[in-house]
């Protein structure tokens, strides 16, 4: 072979080009790749919650059949928000580019696309903003960073602001406090005026609107499901536990993710609510009309958190509580801490919650009256008030994800890894900018925890992922333990693809499994009803 | 021969290699893998400079471990298959390692006249290749079966919440039953 032939570069053989477009951030086109969008919310659904425009229509579609004035629509809209929210203002006025925000969007870390970086993303609407609402861009145009907005534009719109699940780290490191988040809710608002929005979002909140609750599930359901969950614990425990549903005059009123009575492992950690409670005497309630503490309405419009979300006060009103709990769920407290008090407050016909065990005060829930089960829980344990045997649970190997709003929305970061310490021996954590209020999403909130967004979730899910993976091979961890109803059905998948060999799992699940409850049978099973002993034995393999 | 060349080459190779792989990623985000070491806030780079310093390793050696090159192919691949790729750019970065060793031996080569062992080097290459189209499926094949797996356990679910509801009522049947029996 003569050095000449050498000099042929094989990637010249190869008919294609491995290098991607270098685009321009202002090129709005996107390519709508399945596995990486969702599918748009079924006519149905807008129509039971009159919304505009319901008609068939998908992402991939070339006619999106926006309405004739779509575009004054979404102006309108923009002008009537900008006016009415403060914060939307400053958030389109303030942001410098420093990029502080750049590098931090899980979407961003696991796709490599530029456009899911936090400040480029807000930059999609931003040009618009500044073409259409500033006097710079009025009169520059491209120049001063304006854009006009298209079809192309409302497409590129539909796709980032839907790939965005508003878990706000990227908020955590702003140095001005711009809630991108905040952003994406506007995005989205726009859009829902003009029926671009994604099924899995919005049928949730039509469910909701109808019968209470995600799924749809009636009072009779629930009930049924309940019960169910009693005599599981009741073949676990030999106890057979209260259950206390739509009691008037009841202390507390309980309110849960509707997926903790629907699927595994949520259906684990219900059963551990209801053991606790009944052990300790707890005088309250569950209603078969505030049975969802999920609110969908947060991921289209602040309109629809509202309707939704007023259901709680309204039944604790009804049912004549003194204060609200709430169960192990993720953006229920986005919506309880930030927003519910001055959408349906003030709460004047509810008490300061005070734990009727041990007379703690929670001050920080003065105003919402809503507490928390993980303060509530580690309150109890602070007090000696249960008896546990962690012990139970020393198959397990467990992390702690902090799911995303707990910990941003609200600062839970301590109550659940106090509780996790007193319910199991082997307790890692995951390295430190990968948790607490630097958490890494699980990808799948937002309404974006869809099937048809699997690849897309993948993508956003690496960051978390490889923390996983971390602790799985650094200190055997077996076990993804977090405390929203979103992430225990959507780091399932996350941790097949990403750290194979780790379970999900909720905190009460935990200390269902290590409560020792007054007279009790021998324990034999785990609440997945698994022998205690032959978890033990897993150990050893 | 070319293997001690290698060697003594490694680091430029492992370097020049994961350049060209950085460059098929916007510029931006290039800069970003780039720049960030941490291997929690910068997983990407973390994963695939492990995948490209295990794939050196293992192209050094006289016989190669098809498990550790199959890991190591993962590393990279199992990202890759995620990420807004066709799936020959997915897997391009492969081919590149022949790009990488012509540029950075190549001088070398001419004059020990190593174009012998540098034909088997990039027939090892092409296997690598190959396996490397296996594991880019497997991580496909493992996305689908993810996403019906969550169709299965929603509809499984849904399954279990009828049991508990045809339970409940047919226990409230035999309350009803027991009841109007008593009563006569």
């Amino acid at each position: 072979m003569s050095s000449e032939e050498l000099d042929i570069k094989p990637e010249e053989l190869l008919d294609f080009d491995y290098d991607p477009p270098q685009k321009d951030w202002m090129d709005p086109s996107v390519a709508f790749r399945k596995g990486t969008y969702c599918y748009s919310a079924a006519p149905k659904n807008l129509e039971y919650l009159g919304l505009p425009n319901p008609r068939d229509w998908q992402p991939h579609d070339k006619d999106w059949k926006l309405p004739p004035d779509w575009k004054e629509t979404i102006l309108d809209g923009m002008k009537d928000r900008l006016s009415k929210f403060r914060s939307f203002q400053l958030f389109m006025d303030i942001c410098v580019r420093c990029g502080a925000c750049a590098d931090k969007c899980h979407f961003f870390i696991g796709s490599g696309d530029p456009k899911n970086m936090p400040v480029l993303r807000a930059e999609l609407m931003r040009s618009v903003y500044r073409n259409d609402f500033t006097a710079a861009g009025k009169i520059l145009g491209k120049l001063a960073g304006g854009r006009e907005l298209t079809e192309e534009v409302l497409k590129e719109w539909f796709y980032y602001f839907y790939q965005c699940t508003e878990c706000r780290r990227c908020s955590v490191f702003c140095p001005y406090g711009i809630d991108t988040a905040e952003i994406t809710m506007m995005a989205r608002e726009l859009l829902n005026l003009v029926g671009c929005n994604i099924n899995w979002a919005l049928e949730p909140v039509a469910n909701c609107q109808r019968t209470g609750n995600h799924l749809g599930i009636q009072p009779h359901t629930f009930k049924d499901s309940l019960e169910f969950f009693q005599d599981e614990i009741e073949d676990i425990t030999g106890i057979k536990v209260n259950l206390p549903i739509n009691k008037k005059g009841a202390d507390v009123l309980f309110v849960v993710p509707s997926g903790d009575y629907f699927a595994d492992p949520g259906t684990f950690t219900l059963m551990g609510y209801l053991m606790l409670f009944h052990e300790i005497g707890l005088d309250y309630t569950w209603s078969t009309y505030a049975s969802e503490g999920g609110n969908f309405g947060l991921f289209n419009s602040h309109e629809l958190i509202k309707r939704l979300n007023a259901k709680i006060y309204l039944e604790a009103k009804r049912l004549g509580v003194k204060w609200i709990l709430g169960g192990e769920c993720g953006h229920m407290w986005r919506v309880v801490n930030q927003y519910m008090d001055t959408m349906n407050g003030p709460a004047d016909f509810l008490e300061e919650p005070v734990s009727p065990i041990t007379g703690t005060k929670f001050e920080n829930a003065k105003s919402t009256k809503m507490v928390h089960i993980c303060e509530f829980t580690a309150d109890l344990m602070q007090h000696n008030k249960l008896k546990l045997d962690p012990s139970r649970n020393d198959s397990l190997r467990v992390t702690f994800h902090d799911s995303c709003n707990p910990s941003r929305a609200m600062g839970i970061l301590e109550e659940p890894r106090y509780v996790l310490r007193n319910v199991c021996k082997h307790f890692y954590e995951m390295p430190e900018n990968t948790i607490r209020e630097q958490t890494y999403c699980c990808a799948g909130g937002a309404g974006l925890g869809t099937d048809e967004n699997m690849e897309m979730r993948m993508r956003g899910g690496l960051p978390r992922g490889n923390a996983v993976r971390h602790v799985q091979m650094k200190h055997d961890v077996n076990r993804l333990a977090c405390i929203c109803a979103i992430d225990r059905a959507t780091l399932i998948p996350l941790v097949d693809y990403w750290a194979p060999g780790v379970e999900v799992t909720g905190v009460h699940e935990l200390v269902g499994n290590a409560l020792v409850m007054k007279g009790e049978k021998e324990r034999e099973l785990s609440m997945r009803g698994d022998p205690l002993n032959e978890m033990e034995d897993d150990e050893d393999v | 021969m070319l293997r001690d060349l290698l060697s003594r080459k490694r680091s430029s190779i492992v370097e020049k290699w994961f350049d060209l792989l950085l460059e098929t990623y916007p510029e931006d985000t290039s800069k970003f893998l780039r720049r960030e070491k941490d291997p929690f806030a910068n997983p990407v780079r973390n994963t695939i400079l492990q995948g490209i310093e295990g794939l050196c390793d293992e192209i050094l050696k006289e016989d190669e471990s098809p498990e550790a090159l199959n890991a190591f192919l993962d590393k990279i691949i199992r990202i890759r298959a995620v990420q807004d790729f066709s799936p020959s750019q997915a897997l391009a970065f492969v081919f590149f390692l022949k790009t990488v060793i012509r540029d950075v031996l190549g001088k070398e080569i001419r004059e020990n006249h190593l174009h012998e062992p540098l034909l088997l080097l990039e027939s090892r290459i092409d296997e690598m290749a190959l396996r490397a189209f296996d594991v880019y499926m497997g991580c496909r094949e493992e996305i689908y079966e993810l996403r019906v797996g969550e169709v299965k356990r929603q509809r499984e679910a849904a399954f279990r919440m009828l049991e508990r509801s045809e339970r409940a009522a047919k226990k409230r049947l035999e309350k009803q039953e027991t009841s109007s029996r008593d009563a006569d």
